[in-house]
């Protein structure tokens, strides 16, 4: 059974047809205990699990998922990789994932297909443009790649989008980060659950934790749709359904879920080379491998776990997509669907102990957390091994909110929160 | 577009409305000590119910604030109240 991709290797499987290749991961039956059981195998659990091998040697592991591999945000995200963002903590930990992404692909043995075709954010004013050379000023202290462009040079990379002089939003120039740009999201957590499987951990899909096993105010275990399984300790990294979990596991968190929408349209031929995203039309786009534009905005007005999204926010994002690239007003939309995302007060993730002993939670990612899957995997494990934080999850403690050192990321990161 | 009632106005389009917060969340008494813990659940810590939730939404049209029963899964009002001295 071939289990490893080369050139050698798809050629070997090429003359015989296909038939050797390997499943990606085993479906393996819960084992009764577990060092660390991860719930959620979305990205960041998936990517938990195998740094948790890699860099720990813990493989004693098992990740549980209610559903398939990345049928949570991971697999229904726009796919945008950047650390455009303006505190030093964030740029730390966006910019180690973006550096963990460009080495992904070897590392894992599998292509996720980032392509760095940069990332450009649009400033439509003399004010904004100042904001913007704030931003750029702060990304290059925090050690990440950024350039002010002007209005000429936001044409000569993206001709496409509305340069006409009675433009609503005219464009006074952007934020451009060259190293960002998109992944193929579902090869994220393919590749992640294949590499962990191959160092032993249990990915066990279709199951779900209904409870948590607490004894004396202790976390030993989850309960489960396939029955009890203990556990030393728990990391819990279920998105918008983290206050669920919180309920059962007698822990709370300063979270809201809401519905965020995304669509994408029937493929066309090339159109635009980058990420435009235009902060004060609250939308974006991208184009895929396929041809189809995908587009994104921001949140949905009303809190909510109905995953359909509804009527205002998608009327504002295609909106502002027709504002962006007026070219695009007669193209079909393809299909439109929403993911439940976590949203926390400063609009920064929360990594760090519970509040009930034996649990840890990687949540609050938000709109933004499919380009933070290689460090949250990365941070989070190294939580889960020692107990204690790396220095770049520090901050994202929760105890955040009981000091009041947030880290408000809503106005800095540029994203429509 | 979804339609929501307003104690005051009657239904109107969703857009007209805003949501305040979870409802049953009492402000700490300034005139007291208060902790770090308890103004830290006051002001960030929520259930955000999957199901049936209980909060408080402002109608902007005609500023008034009031209770609102609703499923947050399927959007479904279930009831909406005035917020008067006895319901608080
Ligand atoms: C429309 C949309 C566009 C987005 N665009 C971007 C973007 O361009 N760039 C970016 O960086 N981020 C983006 N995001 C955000 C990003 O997708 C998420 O932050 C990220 O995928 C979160 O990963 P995760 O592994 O934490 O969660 P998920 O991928 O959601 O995984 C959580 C998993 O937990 C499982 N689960 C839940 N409850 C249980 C239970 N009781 N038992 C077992 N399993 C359970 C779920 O089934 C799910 O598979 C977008 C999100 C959406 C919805
Ligand atoms: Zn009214």
């Amino acid at each position: 059974m071939t289990r490893h991709y080369s050139a050698l290797s798809l050629l070997r499987e090429g003359l015989k047809g296909h038939t050797g290749w390997a499943p990606l991961w085993r479906s393996p039956a819960p084992k009764d205990t577990y060092d660390v059981v991860i719930v959620g195998g979305g990205g960041h659990g998936l990517a938990t699990a195998y740094y948790l091998a890699k860099n720990h040697g813990v493989t004693n592991v098992a990740v549980i998922e209610k559903g398939w591999l990345g049928g949570g945000n991971t697999g229904r995200n726009t796919t945008v990789i950047r650390s455009n963002y303006f505190y030093p903590e964030s740029t730390a930990l966006y910019d180690l994932s973006v550096r963990l992404y460009e080495g992904l692909s070897r590392d894992i043995n599998y292509n996720v297909m980032f392509s760095q075709r940069g990332m450009m954010v649009l400033a439509h004013s003399d004010a904004e443009m100042e904001m913007a050379a704030r931003t750029v000023n702060a990304m290059q202290l925090g050690g990440a790649d950024a350039e002010l462009l002007g209005a000429k040079e936001v044409q000569k990379k993206a001709p496409v989008l509305n340069f006409r002089n009675d433009a609503r939003y005219p464009i006074h120039g952007a934020i451009f980060q060259g190293r960002g740009g998109t992944g193929r999201h579902d090869a994220v957590a393919w590749g992640y659950a294949r590499a962990a499987d191959r160092l032993g951990i249990d990915i066990i899909q279709n199951c779900e934790v209904t409870g948590f096993l607490i004894e004396g105010g202790v976390c030993k275990g989850v309960e489960t749709t396939q029955g009890l399984i203990r556990a030393g300790s728990v990391g819990v990294a279920t998105a918008g359904h983290s206050s669920v979990l919180a309920k059962m596991g007698g822990y709370k968190l300063p979270l809201h879920s809401y519905a965020l929408q995304a669509f994408v349209t029937e493929a066309i031929k090339p159109f635009m080379d980058t990420v435009a995203f235009s902060p004060m039309t609250g939308s974006y786009f991208s184009q895929s491998d396929k041809g189809g534009l995908v587009i994104g905005g921001g949140l949905d007005r009303v809190p909510s776990y109905g995953q359909r999204g509804n009527m205002p926010m998608q009327e504002t994002v295609l909106a502002g997509i027709i504002d962006m690239a007026p070219a695009l007003a007669k193209v079909k939309l393809l299909r439109h669907w929403a993911g439940i995302v976590d949203v926390s007060p400063d609009s920064s993730p929360l990594i760090g102990p519970s509040g009930t002993e034996g649990i840890y939670i990687n949540c609050g990612w938000g709109t933004g957390g499919f380009k933070a899957i290689p460090a949250g995997g990365y941070l989070f494990a190294h939580l889960l091994a020692n107990g204690a934080h790396h220095d770049i999850s520090r901050p994202f403690d929760p105890g955040r909110f009981n000091t009041g050192h947030l880290i408000d990321e809503a106005a800095g990161s540029g994203i429509a929160h | 577009m979804q339609q929501f009632p307003c104690p005051f106005c009657g239904l109107r389009d969703e857009r007209e409305f805003h949501f305040a917060g979870e409802a049953g969340k009492t402000r700490p008494d300034t005139t007291k000590e208060i902790s770090d813990a308890d103004w830290t659940a006051y002001l960030y810590y929520c259930t955000n119910a999957k199901g049936p939730s209980r909060e408080i939404w402002v109608h902007t049209t005609c500023q008034e604030y009031f209770a609102m029963t609703r499923d947050t899964v399927s959007m479904e009002v279930l009831s909406t109240e005035a917020l008067n001295e006895d319901a608080a």
